[in-house]
């Protein structure tokens, strides 16, 4: 599961107001190269919810993003190369998703979060 | 990555509890390629697909637009937790990458990729079945689709609705037995055009991949009461339409 995933997922049980960002727990974490393309990041970076990224970024490890970003640092190739590898290149292999209002646990297994409910919480 | 038009059937994965690719998903695909031109200069930042099964449409969409790969996120959801897998072995063998979420069509994806969906394409489970056999465990799933088959998919539409970008554009397969018109006037009144892109029958069965997008025209956002045409004109016309489905085109918009 890359961050990008991550930035857009929230808790889906029912009654939950606030679930979002989910608190990322990490047992393994793999980086995978993707190819760089600065026009992608430029159509995503206004979708992204920038500080929920920065704190999991750093959960994985990752602590080169800056605490606050705008439209304007689009233009820098080293901020945007920072922004590919956190959005892109680092993946949740193992661990689990936690909803920030109940603590419900998604588990990540194999890079895939599992979101499925159980019939008590749709 | 490889240079093929197409998901290779040799390399699609398979499982016993994974539905493998079919006259419908065949069917969604020639679809794809039918619209390959407009769907390059579509631009699409984000592809999603509800319901990948063997992961044979998504692969075959990121195939599709090839060309741009570093610019287009792809991301697959099913209910299956065995077709995700599959999904993933047969990106892999294709040298592709699509992010994989277990989960009830968006259930969690729904509220931040709200309007951000650029291409969103669904071979959903369509058969007419009884509704107790809708969204059971394994297989039976992959086609079972309650009254009319049209259980999951009165589900998906809202969804799509919500998650669809302003230029986003929606193609799903539905059978005769669905009521592909009643579908395509639904979808009307939220303000969405149609056209059928690929029509294919079989001795059992005629199904139909329909593509629909946002019409400016179309939007009906209540606030607007002095509508063009008006919303009961435009039910009017579709319905005198309805008889006539399998010939029907959609012709007032040839970019699309
Ligand atoms: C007809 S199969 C299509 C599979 C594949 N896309 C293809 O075209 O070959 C329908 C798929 O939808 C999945 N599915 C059924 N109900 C679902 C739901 N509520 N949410 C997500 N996926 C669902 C099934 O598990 C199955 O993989």
């Amino acid at each position: 599961m890359r961050l990008l995933t991550h930035n857009m997922l929230s808790s889906n049980i029912k009654g939950v107001i606030n679930g979002f960002p989910l608190r990322i727990e990490v047992e393994k974490v793999v980086e995978k190269p993707v190819d760089f393309n600065p026009d992608f990041l430029k159509n995503m970076f206004s979708k992204i919810e920038w500080k929920p990224l920065v704190d999991a970024s750093r959960t994985m490890g990752y602590a080169e993003l800056p605490e606050e970003a705008d439209a304007s640092m689009l233009d820098s190739h080293d901020f945007l190369q920072r922004f590919h590898h956190a959005l892109l290149e680092l993946h949740l292999e193992e661990g689990a998703l936690f909803c920030p209002e109940t603590n419900r646990r998604f588990p990540v297994n194999k890079g895939i979060p599992n979101m499925l409910l159980h019939e008590d919480e749709v | 990555m490889s240079s093929f038009r197409t998901a290779q059937i040799p390399l699609v994965s398979s499982h016993r509890e994974v539905y493998e690719p079919c006259d419908d998903s065949f069917a969604l695909v020639d679809a794809l390629l039918a619209d390959q031109v407009k769907l390059l200069n579509h631009h699409p930042t984000l592809c999603l697909e509800f319901g990948c099964g063997s992961g044979y449409v998504i692969t075959s969409l990121a195939l599709i637009l090839g060309k741009e790969a570093s610019a287009t996120h792809y991301i697959a959801t099913d209910i299956n937790p065995h077709a995700i897998r599959v999904t993933q072995e047969t990106l892999e063998a294709h040298g592709l990458h699509a992010e994989l979420v277990c989960t009830d069509i968006a259930s969690g994806l729904e509220k931040r990729l709200a309007g951000s969906v650029d291409v969103l394409v669904v071979n959903p489970p369509y058969v007419p079945t009884p509704e107790d056999e809708v969204g059971q465990d394994g297989i039976a799933s992959a086609w079972a689709g309650g009254e009319n088959g049209r259980s999951v998919i009165d589900r998906i539409l809202p969804v799509a609705d919500v998650l669809l970008s302003d230029k986003g554009w929606l193609y799903m397969v539905t059978l005769t037995a669905n009521n592909p018109a009643q579908i395509c006037l639904q979808m009307r009144e939220k303000g969405y055009a149609s056209r059928i892109v690929v029509q294919r029958s079989t001795e059992e069965e005629s199904l139909h991949v329909i593509k629909f997008w946002k019409d400016a025209d179309l939007q009906v956002d209540g606030k607007d009461s002095t509508h063009k045409t008006g919303p009961g004109k435009v039910v009017e016309s579709l319905i005198s339409q309805l008889p006539r489905l399998s010939f029907w085109r959609n012709n007032s918009n040839t970019s699309r």
